[in-house]
Protein backbone atom coordinates (compact mmCIF):
# COMPACT_ATOMS: atom_id res chain seq x y z
CA UNK A 1 0.00 0.00 0.00
CA UNK A 2 1.42 3.38 -1.01
CA UNK A 3 1.06 6.63 0.87
CA UNK A 4 -1.31 9.10 -0.74
CA UNK A 5 1.10 12.02 -0.43
CA UNK A 6 4.79 11.85 0.37
CA UNK A 7 6.85 15.03 0.44
CA UNK A 8 10.51 14.82 1.31
CA UNK A 9 12.75 17.86 1.94
CA UNK A 10 10.90 20.08 -0.51
CA UNK A 11 12.40 23.55 -0.98
CA UNK A 12 11.10 26.14 -3.42
CA UNK A 13 11.82 29.77 -4.25
CA UNK A 14 9.84 31.90 -6.69
CA UNK A 15 11.70 33.14 -9.80
CA UNK A 16 12.19 36.55 -8.19
CA UNK A 17 14.24 34.83 -5.47
CA UNK A 18 11.56 35.07 -2.79
CA UNK A 19 11.77 31.80 -0.82
CA UNK A 20 8.37 30.13 -0.35
CA UNK A 21 9.05 26.62 0.94
CA UNK A 22 11.94 25.59 3.16
CA UNK A 23 12.69 21.91 3.71
CA UNK A 24 9.10 20.66 3.95
CA UNK A 25 8.53 16.95 4.64
CA UNK A 26 5.24 15.18 5.32
CA UNK A 27 3.37 11.96 4.70
CA UNK A 28 -0.40 11.63 4.37
CA UNK A 29 -1.94 8.16 4.54
CA UNK A 30 -4.81 7.13 2.25
CA UNK A 31 -8.15 8.21 3.67
CA UNK A 32 -6.60 10.71 6.07
CA UNK A 33 -8.17 14.17 6.35
CA UNK A 34 -5.55 16.80 7.11
CA UNK A 35 -5.85 20.55 7.64
CA UNK A 36 -3.08 22.91 6.55
CA UNK A 37 -3.01 26.02 8.71
CA UNK A 38 -0.84 29.11 8.72
CA UNK A 39 -0.86 32.87 8.27
CA UNK A 40 -1.08 34.47 4.82
CA UNK A 41 2.15 33.99 2.91
CA UNK A 42 3.18 30.94 4.96
CA UNK A 43 3.54 28.84 1.80
CA UNK A 44 0.31 26.84 2.00
CA UNK A 45 -0.84 27.59 -1.54
CA UNK A 46 2.68 27.10 -2.88
CA UNK A 47 2.83 23.67 -1.24
CA UNK A 48 -0.54 22.76 -2.73
CA UNK A 49 0.58 23.72 -6.23
CA UNK A 50 3.45 21.23 -5.90
CA UNK A 51 1.06 18.33 -5.43
CA UNK A 52 0.19 18.14 -9.11
CA UNK A 53 3.35 19.53 -10.57
CA UNK A 54 2.18 23.04 -11.44
CA UNK A 55 5.20 24.19 -9.47
CA UNK A 56 8.30 22.05 -9.03
CA UNK A 57 10.88 22.69 -6.34
CA UNK A 58 13.99 20.95 -5.07
CA UNK A 59 13.17 17.79 -3.18
CA UNK A 60 10.91 14.83 -3.67
CA UNK A 61 7.12 14.74 -4.09
CA UNK A 62 5.28 11.47 -4.64
CA UNK A 63 1.51 11.31 -5.04
CA UNK A 64 -0.35 7.98 -4.99
CA UNK A 65 2.96 6.22 -5.61
CA UNK A 66 3.90 8.36 -8.65
CA UNK A 67 6.89 10.69 -8.73
CA UNK A 68 5.71 14.21 -9.62
CA UNK A 69 9.09 15.18 -11.10
CA UNK A 70 8.64 12.63 -13.92
CA UNK A 71 6.91 14.54 -16.74
CA UNK A 72 5.28 11.33 -17.95
CA UNK A 73 3.42 10.97 -14.67
CA UNK A 74 2.01 14.47 -14.59
CA UNK A 75 -1.23 13.79 -16.44
CA UNK A 76 -2.05 10.74 -14.31
CA UNK A 77 -1.29 12.69 -11.15
CA UNK A 78 -3.57 15.53 -12.19
CA UNK A 79 -6.43 13.04 -12.46
CA UNK A 80 -5.67 11.57 -9.05
CA UNK A 81 -5.23 14.87 -7.22
CA UNK A 82 -8.40 16.93 -7.40
CA UNK A 83 -7.11 20.44 -6.82
CA UNK A 84 -9.75 23.09 -6.14
CA UNK A 85 -8.48 26.65 -6.26
CA UNK A 86 -9.45 29.29 -3.75
CA UNK A 87 -11.42 31.44 -6.16
CA UNK A 88 -14.16 29.42 -7.85
CA UNK A 89 -14.05 32.02 -10.61
CA UNK A 90 -10.68 30.64 -11.61
CA UNK A 91 -11.88 27.09 -11.39
CA UNK A 92 -14.95 27.66 -13.55
CA UNK A 93 -13.68 28.76 -16.92
CA UNK A 94 -16.36 27.31 -19.21
CA UNK A 95 -19.69 28.84 -20.21
CA UNK A 96 -22.00 26.36 -18.47
CA UNK A 97 -21.85 24.15 -15.39
CA UNK A 98 -22.00 21.05 -17.58
CA UNK A 99 -19.03 22.15 -19.68
CA UNK A 100 -16.95 22.76 -16.59
CA UNK A 101 -17.73 19.52 -14.82
CA UNK A 102 -17.26 17.61 -18.07
CA UNK A 103 -13.91 19.25 -18.85
CA UNK A 104 -11.74 16.73 -16.94
CA UNK A 105 -13.33 13.54 -18.30
CA UNK A 106 -13.69 15.00 -21.80
CA UNK A 107 -10.02 15.95 -21.80
CA UNK A 108 -9.16 12.40 -20.82
CA UNK A 109 -10.92 11.30 -24.00
CA UNK A 110 -13.57 9.19 -22.28
CA UNK A 111 -16.62 8.15 -24.32
CA UNK A 112 -19.58 10.52 -24.10
CA UNK A 113 -21.89 8.20 -22.12
CA UNK A 114 -19.24 7.82 -19.45
CA UNK A 115 -18.59 11.57 -19.40
CA UNK A 116 -22.30 12.22 -18.86
CA UNK A 117 -22.44 9.60 -16.12
CA UNK A 118 -19.44 11.17 -14.38
CA UNK A 119 -20.99 14.64 -14.62
CA UNK A 120 -24.26 13.39 -13.15
CA UNK A 121 -22.46 11.59 -10.32
CA UNK A 122 -20.20 14.53 -9.55
CA UNK A 123 -23.10 16.99 -9.45
CA UNK A 124 -25.14 14.58 -7.31
CA UNK A 125 -22.25 14.32 -4.88
CA UNK A 126 -22.38 18.08 -4.27
CA UNK A 127 -26.22 18.11 -4.57
CA UNK A 128 -26.21 20.45 -7.52
CA UNK A 129 -27.74 18.23 -10.23
CA UNK A 130 -30.44 20.81 -10.94
CA UNK A 131 -27.77 23.29 -12.05
CA UNK A 132 -26.36 21.23 -14.90
CA UNK A 133 -27.41 23.63 -17.68
CA UNK A 134 -26.90 26.86 -15.73
CA UNK A 135 -24.40 29.52 -16.72
CA UNK A 136 -21.67 29.43 -14.07
CA UNK A 137 -21.15 33.17 -14.33
CA UNK A 138 -24.47 33.87 -12.62
CA UNK A 139 -24.22 31.51 -9.64
CA UNK A 140 -23.73 32.59 -6.03
CA UNK A 141 -20.35 32.08 -4.37
CA UNK A 142 -21.60 29.09 -2.37
CA UNK A 143 -23.00 27.47 -5.52
CA UNK A 144 -19.81 28.16 -7.44
CA UNK A 145 -17.82 26.57 -4.64
CA UNK A 146 -19.81 23.35 -4.87
CA UNK A 147 -19.58 23.25 -8.65
CA UNK A 148 -15.84 23.86 -8.36
CA UNK A 149 -15.54 20.76 -6.16
CA UNK A 150 -17.63 18.70 -8.55
CA UNK A 151 -15.34 19.71 -11.45
CA UNK A 152 -12.59 17.66 -9.85
CA UNK A 153 -14.84 14.89 -8.51
CA UNK A 154 -15.72 14.07 -12.12
CA UNK A 155 -12.13 12.88 -12.61
CA UNK A 156 -12.59 10.30 -9.80
CA UNK A 157 -9.62 11.60 -7.81
CA UNK A 158 -8.01 9.78 -4.91
CA UNK A 159 -6.95 12.92 -3.09
CA UNK A 160 -8.98 16.09 -2.75
CA UNK A 161 -6.91 19.22 -2.20
CA UNK A 162 -8.83 22.38 -1.34
CA UNK A 163 -7.47 25.91 -0.95
CA UNK A 164 -9.53 27.95 1.53
CA UNK A 165 -12.85 26.20 0.80
CA UNK A 166 -14.94 28.21 3.27
CA UNK A 167 -13.56 31.67 2.46
CA UNK A 168 -16.32 34.11 1.54
CA UNK A 169 -19.22 31.77 2.34
CA UNK A 170 -22.20 32.71 4.48
CA UNK A 171 -22.82 30.51 7.56
CA UNK A 172 -25.41 28.31 5.87
CA UNK A 173 -23.35 27.69 2.74
CA UNK A 174 -20.33 27.08 4.95
CA UNK A 175 -22.17 24.59 7.14
CA UNK A 176 -23.49 22.65 4.16
CA UNK A 177 -20.02 22.57 2.60
CA UNK A 178 -18.59 21.18 5.85
CA UNK A 179 -21.27 18.46 5.89
CA UNK A 180 -20.46 17.67 2.28
CA UNK A 181 -16.73 17.32 2.95
CA UNK A 182 -17.51 15.22 6.01
CA UNK A 183 -19.38 12.66 3.90
CA UNK A 184 -16.71 12.26 1.25
CA UNK A 185 -14.52 9.20 1.70
CA UNK A 186 -11.51 10.75 -0.10
CA UNK A 187 -8.08 11.60 1.26
CA UNK A 188 -8.11 15.33 1.92
CA UNK A 189 -5.59 18.09 2.39
CA UNK A 190 -7.31 21.39 3.03
CA UNK A 191 -5.63 24.74 3.47
CA UNK A 192 -7.75 27.06 5.60
CA UNK A 193 -7.99 29.90 8.11
CA UNK A 194 -11.28 28.57 9.42
CA UNK A 195 -10.45 27.04 12.82
CA UNK A 196 -14.00 25.81 13.39
CA UNK A 197 -13.73 23.86 10.17
CA UNK A 198 -10.45 22.38 11.39
CA UNK A 199 -11.96 21.37 14.73
CA UNK A 200 -15.07 19.81 13.18
CA UNK A 201 -13.57 18.00 10.25
CA UNK A 202 -9.87 17.24 10.52
CA UNK A 203 -8.32 14.85 13.07
CA UNK A 204 -4.83 15.96 12.03
CA UNK A 205 -3.45 19.43 11.40
CA UNK A 206 -0.22 20.84 10.03
CA UNK A 207 0.86 24.38 10.91
CA UNK A 208 3.10 26.23 8.45
CA UNK A 209 4.86 29.54 8.90
CA UNK A 210 7.48 31.24 6.72
CA UNK A 211 7.71 28.25 4.40
CA UNK A 212 8.34 25.65 7.11
CA UNK A 213 6.20 23.11 8.90
CA UNK A 214 6.25 24.26 12.52
CA UNK A 215 3.85 21.68 13.95
CA UNK A 216 2.20 18.49 12.73
CA UNK A 217 -0.06 16.44 14.96
CA UNK A 218 -3.46 15.71 16.46
CA UNK A 219 -5.87 18.59 16.07
CA UNK A 220 -7.27 18.22 19.58
CA UNK A 221 -3.82 18.74 21.05
CA UNK A 222 -2.50 21.46 18.77
CA UNK A 223 -5.71 23.44 18.65
CA UNK A 224 -5.59 24.16 22.37
CA UNK A 225 -1.90 24.99 22.49
CA UNK A 226 -2.62 28.73 22.53
CA UNK A 227 1.02 29.70 22.94
CA UNK A 228 1.95 27.85 19.74
CA UNK A 229 -1.02 29.26 17.80
CA UNK A 230 -0.37 32.83 18.90
CA UNK A 231 3.29 32.55 18.05
CA UNK A 232 2.27 31.92 14.45
CA UNK A 233 -0.45 34.52 14.23
CA UNK A 234 -3.37 32.09 14.67
CA UNK A 235 -6.30 31.89 17.05
CA UNK A 236 -7.95 28.95 18.75
CA UNK A 237 -11.69 28.60 17.97
CA UNK A 238 -13.80 29.84 20.85
CA UNK B 1 20.34 61.20 -18.79
CA UNK B 2 17.37 60.37 -21.00
CA UNK B 3 15.69 58.70 -18.04
CA UNK B 4 15.66 61.83 -15.88
CA UNK B 5 14.46 64.17 -18.64
CA UNK B 6 10.98 65.59 -18.08
CA UNK B 7 8.28 63.30 -19.48
CA UNK B 8 6.64 66.20 -21.38
CA UNK B 9 9.85 66.90 -23.29
CA UNK B 10 10.31 63.23 -24.13
CA UNK B 11 6.70 62.78 -25.17
CA UNK B 12 6.70 65.81 -27.48
CA UNK B 13 10.05 64.90 -29.04
CA UNK B 14 8.95 61.29 -29.61
CA UNK B 15 5.73 62.45 -31.28
CA UNK B 16 7.76 64.97 -33.31
CA UNK B 17 10.16 62.26 -34.41
CA UNK B 18 7.35 59.95 -35.47
CA UNK B 19 5.63 62.77 -37.39
CA UNK B 20 8.87 63.70 -39.15
CA UNK B 21 9.45 60.07 -40.09
CA UNK B 22 5.99 59.61 -41.51
CA UNK B 23 6.02 62.93 -43.39
CA UNK B 24 9.31 62.12 -45.11
CA UNK B 25 8.59 61.05 -48.72
CA UNK B 26 9.27 57.39 -49.43
CA UNK B 27 12.33 57.62 -51.63
CA UNK B 28 14.43 60.01 -49.52
CA UNK B 29 16.85 57.41 -48.21
CA UNK B 30 19.55 59.87 -47.01
CA UNK B 31 17.00 61.42 -44.63
CA UNK B 32 16.03 57.98 -43.30
CA UNK B 33 19.68 57.29 -42.57
CA UNK B 34 19.96 60.62 -40.71
CA UNK B 35 16.78 59.81 -38.75
CA UNK B 36 18.25 56.41 -37.89
CA UNK B 37 21.40 58.19 -36.69
CA UNK B 38 19.31 60.44 -34.45
CA UNK B 39 17.38 57.58 -32.87
CA UNK B 40 20.55 55.48 -32.50
CA UNK B 41 22.32 58.27 -30.65
CA UNK B 42 19.37 58.64 -28.29
CA UNK B 43 19.42 54.87 -27.77
CA UNK B 44 23.11 55.04 -26.87
CA UNK B 45 22.50 57.99 -24.52
CA UNK B 46 19.62 56.15 -22.82
CA UNK B 47 21.99 53.29 -21.85
CA UNK B 48 19.23 50.79 -22.58
CA UNK B 49 21.36 49.04 -25.16
CA UNK B 50 20.60 49.13 -28.86
CA UNK B 51 19.98 45.38 -28.91
CA UNK B 52 17.31 45.72 -26.23
CA UNK B 53 15.40 48.27 -28.33
CA UNK B 54 15.83 46.28 -31.52
CA UNK B 55 14.64 43.06 -29.98
CA UNK B 56 11.50 44.82 -28.83
CA UNK B 57 11.09 46.48 -32.22
CA UNK B 58 10.73 43.01 -33.74
CA UNK B 59 7.21 43.03 -32.30
CA UNK B 60 6.19 45.47 -35.02
CA UNK B 61 7.42 43.18 -37.77
CA UNK B 62 4.14 41.35 -38.45
CA UNK B 63 2.35 44.67 -39.05
CA UNK B 64 4.82 45.56 -41.79
CA UNK B 65 3.52 42.57 -43.72
CA UNK B 66 0.29 44.51 -44.27
CA UNK B 67 2.26 46.65 -46.72
CA UNK B 68 3.44 43.62 -48.69
CA UNK B 69 0.73 43.89 -51.42
CA UNK B 70 2.34 47.21 -52.46
CA UNK B 71 5.09 45.13 -53.97
CA UNK B 72 2.63 43.85 -56.58
CA UNK B 73 0.15 46.70 -56.94
CA UNK B 74 2.64 49.43 -57.82
CA UNK B 75 3.31 49.60 -61.54
CA UNK B 76 6.85 50.08 -62.87
CA UNK B 77 9.90 48.13 -63.96
CA UNK B 78 9.33 44.42 -63.45
CA UNK B 79 11.44 42.84 -60.75
CA UNK B 80 10.07 39.31 -61.06
CA UNK B 81 6.75 37.73 -61.93
CA UNK B 82 4.97 34.47 -61.31
CA UNK B 83 1.58 32.80 -61.67
CA UNK B 84 -0.54 31.75 -58.73
CA UNK B 85 -3.45 29.78 -60.15
CA UNK B 86 -4.97 32.13 -62.68
CA UNK B 87 -3.48 35.20 -60.99
CA UNK B 88 -0.56 36.83 -62.67
CA UNK B 89 1.57 38.57 -60.02
CA UNK B 90 4.17 41.08 -61.07
CA UNK B 91 6.55 42.70 -58.57
CA UNK B 92 8.09 46.03 -59.51
CA UNK B 93 11.19 47.92 -58.36
CA UNK B 94 9.00 50.87 -57.44
CA UNK B 95 6.81 48.59 -55.35
CA UNK B 96 9.84 47.19 -53.59
CA UNK B 97 11.07 50.69 -52.79
CA UNK B 98 7.69 51.73 -51.38
CA UNK B 99 7.47 48.59 -49.30
CA UNK B 100 11.02 49.05 -48.00
CA UNK B 101 10.39 52.70 -47.09
CA UNK B 102 7.21 51.81 -45.20
CA UNK B 103 9.09 49.09 -43.34
CA UNK B 104 11.85 51.59 -42.54
CA UNK B 105 9.38 54.22 -41.34
CA UNK B 106 7.58 51.84 -39.05
CA UNK B 107 10.86 50.48 -37.70
CA UNK B 108 12.08 54.01 -36.89
CA UNK B 109 8.76 55.02 -35.30
CA UNK B 110 8.55 51.88 -33.22
CA UNK B 111 12.05 52.51 -31.89
CA UNK B 112 11.03 56.01 -30.80
CA UNK B 113 7.94 54.65 -29.06
CA UNK B 114 9.93 51.90 -27.31
CA UNK B 115 12.51 54.42 -26.14
CA UNK B 116 9.81 56.67 -24.76
CA UNK B 117 8.05 53.82 -22.98
CA UNK B 118 11.20 52.27 -21.52
CA UNK B 119 12.73 55.51 -20.26
CA UNK B 120 9.59 57.01 -18.71
CA UNK B 121 7.55 55.67 -15.81
CA UNK B 122 4.03 55.24 -17.08
CA UNK B 123 2.31 57.54 -14.56
CA UNK B 124 4.67 60.35 -15.62
CA UNK B 125 3.84 59.66 -19.23
CA UNK B 126 0.13 59.98 -18.43
CA UNK B 127 0.75 63.29 -16.66
CA UNK B 128 2.73 64.46 -19.68
CA UNK B 129 -0.12 63.54 -22.02
CA UNK B 130 -2.54 65.54 -19.88
CA UNK B 131 -0.10 68.46 -19.82
CA UNK B 132 0.06 68.62 -23.63
CA UNK B 133 -3.75 68.71 -23.84
CA UNK B 134 -4.48 65.19 -25.02
CA UNK B 135 -8.19 64.70 -24.21
CA UNK B 136 -8.50 63.80 -20.54
CA UNK B 137 -10.95 60.99 -21.15
CA UNK B 138 -8.47 59.33 -23.51
CA UNK B 139 -5.68 59.69 -20.96
CA UNK B 140 -7.97 58.26 -18.28
CA UNK B 141 -8.67 55.28 -20.53
CA UNK B 142 -4.92 54.74 -21.11
CA UNK B 143 -4.36 54.89 -17.37
CA UNK B 144 -7.09 52.40 -16.50
CA UNK B 145 -5.97 50.11 -19.31
CA UNK B 146 -2.42 50.08 -18.00
CA UNK B 147 -3.60 49.49 -14.45
CA UNK B 148 -5.93 46.59 -15.24
CA UNK B 149 -4.01 44.92 -18.03
CA UNK B 150 -1.84 43.26 -15.40
CA UNK B 151 -4.88 42.20 -13.39
CA UNK B 152 -6.35 40.67 -16.52
CA UNK B 153 -3.11 38.89 -17.41
CA UNK B 154 -3.01 37.46 -13.89
CA UNK B 155 -6.58 36.31 -14.28
CA UNK B 156 -5.81 34.63 -17.58
CA UNK B 157 -2.80 32.92 -15.98
CA UNK B 158 -4.99 31.60 -13.15
CA UNK B 159 -7.56 30.27 -15.62
CA UNK B 160 -4.83 28.49 -17.55
CA UNK B 161 -3.43 27.05 -14.33
CA UNK B 162 -6.88 25.72 -13.42
CA UNK B 163 -7.15 24.13 -16.85
CA UNK B 164 -3.70 22.54 -16.56
CA UNK B 165 -4.65 21.11 -13.17
CA UNK B 166 -7.55 19.23 -14.74
CA UNK B 167 -5.87 18.15 -17.95
CA UNK B 168 -5.19 14.54 -17.12
CA UNK B 169 -4.97 11.01 -18.46
CA UNK B 170 -7.59 8.40 -17.68
CA UNK B 171 -6.67 5.06 -16.09
CA UNK B 172 -8.50 3.43 -18.98
CA UNK B 173 -5.67 2.80 -21.41
CA UNK B 174 -7.65 3.03 -24.65
CA UNK B 175 -8.40 6.76 -24.41
CA UNK B 176 -6.41 9.59 -25.91
CA UNK B 177 -5.95 12.67 -23.71
CA UNK B 178 -6.74 16.09 -25.09
CA UNK B 179 -9.53 14.83 -27.37
CA UNK B 180 -9.25 16.75 -30.66
CA UNK B 181 -8.24 20.22 -31.66
CA UNK B 182 -11.81 21.41 -32.27
CA UNK B 183 -12.79 20.54 -28.71
CA UNK B 184 -9.69 22.20 -27.26
CA UNK B 185 -10.35 25.28 -29.36
CA UNK B 186 -13.91 25.41 -28.03
CA UNK B 187 -12.66 25.25 -24.44
CA UNK B 188 -10.16 28.03 -25.12
CA UNK B 189 -12.89 30.09 -26.75
CA UNK B 190 -15.04 29.60 -23.65
CA UNK B 191 -12.15 30.79 -21.50
CA UNK B 192 -11.67 33.89 -23.62
CA UNK B 193 -15.39 34.66 -23.39
CA UNK B 194 -15.27 34.14 -19.65
CA UNK B 195 -12.37 36.55 -19.36
CA UNK B 196 -14.31 39.09 -21.36
CA UNK B 197 -17.37 38.77 -19.11
CA UNK B 198 -15.23 39.19 -16.02
CA UNK B 199 -13.46 42.22 -17.45
CA UNK B 200 -16.89 43.65 -18.15
CA UNK B 201 -18.10 42.92 -14.60
CA UNK B 202 -14.94 44.30 -13.15
CA UNK B 203 -15.28 47.53 -15.11
CA UNK B 204 -18.74 47.92 -13.59
CA UNK B 205 -17.38 47.39 -10.09
CA UNK B 206 -14.50 49.80 -10.72
CA UNK B 207 -16.88 52.42 -12.01
CA UNK B 208 -19.08 52.02 -8.91
CA UNK B 209 -16.02 52.28 -6.68
CA UNK B 210 -15.05 55.46 -8.53
CA UNK B 211 -18.54 56.90 -8.14
CA UNK B 212 -18.45 56.02 -4.45
CA UNK B 213 -15.44 58.27 -4.12
CA UNK B 214 -17.03 61.20 -5.90
CA UNK B 215 -16.06 60.61 -9.54
CA UNK B 216 -18.08 62.92 -11.81
CA UNK B 217 -16.56 62.18 -15.20
CA UNK B 218 -13.73 64.63 -14.76
CA UNK B 219 -10.28 63.49 -13.75
CA UNK B 220 -8.32 66.00 -11.75
CA UNK B 221 -4.62 65.97 -11.26
CA UNK B 222 -2.08 68.07 -9.44
CA UNK B 223 -0.59 70.69 -11.77
CA UNK B 224 2.98 70.10 -12.98
CA UNK B 225 5.76 72.63 -12.44
CA UNK B 226 6.67 74.68 -15.55
CA UNK B 227 9.54 73.44 -17.72
CA UNK B 228 12.98 74.71 -16.71
CA UNK B 229 15.13 76.74 -19.10
CA UNK B 230 17.34 73.73 -19.73
CA UNK B 231 14.35 71.53 -20.60
CA UNK B 232 13.05 74.21 -22.94
CA UNK B 233 16.45 74.28 -24.61
CA UNK B 234 16.44 70.48 -25.13
CA UNK B 235 12.94 70.70 -26.56
CA UNK B 236 13.82 73.55 -28.94
CA UNK B 237 17.06 71.96 -30.16
CA UNK B 238 15.27 68.65 -30.66
CA UNK B 239 12.51 70.27 -32.72
CA UNK B 240 15.03 72.27 -34.76
CA UNK B 241 16.90 69.08 -35.67
CA UNK B 242 13.66 67.40 -36.72
CA UNK B 243 12.57 70.46 -38.70
CA UNK B 244 15.93 70.55 -40.45
CA UNK B 245 15.61 66.89 -41.41
CA UNK B 246 12.10 67.45 -42.71
CA UNK B 247 13.21 70.44 -44.81
CA UNK B 248 16.05 68.36 -46.14
CA UNK B 249 13.61 65.62 -47.09
CA UNK B 250 11.62 68.00 -49.30
CA UNK B 251 14.60 69.88 -50.75
CA UNK B 252 16.52 66.78 -51.81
Amino acid sequence: MHHSIEIDHLTFAYPDGHPALDDVSLIIQPGEKVALIGPNGAGKSTLILHLNGILTGKGFVRVCGLDVSQPGNLNRIRAMVGLVFQSPDDQLFSPTVYDDVAFGPLYQGLPLEEVNQRVTDALNAVRMSAYIQRVSHHLSVGEKKRIAISTVLSMNPEVLVLDEPTAGLDPRARRSLINLLHEMPLTMLVSTHDMHLVRDLFPRMIIMDEGRIVADGQTEQLLYNTALLEQHGLEAPC
Amino acid sequence: MIHTLDARVKFLLAIGFILTTSLTPGERWPVFILLLAVILSVEVLSELGILFVWRRALLALPFVLAALPLLFTTTGNTLFEFYMGKWHLMASWEGLERFASIAMKSWLSVQAAILLASCTPFPELLAAMRAVRIPRLLVAIFGLMWRYLFVLVDEAMRLMRARAARSSTSDQTATRPGRDIAWRARVTGGMAGNLFLRAFDRSDRIYMAMLARGYDGEIRSTPLYPLTAQERLVLTVGFLILLLLLTLAYLL
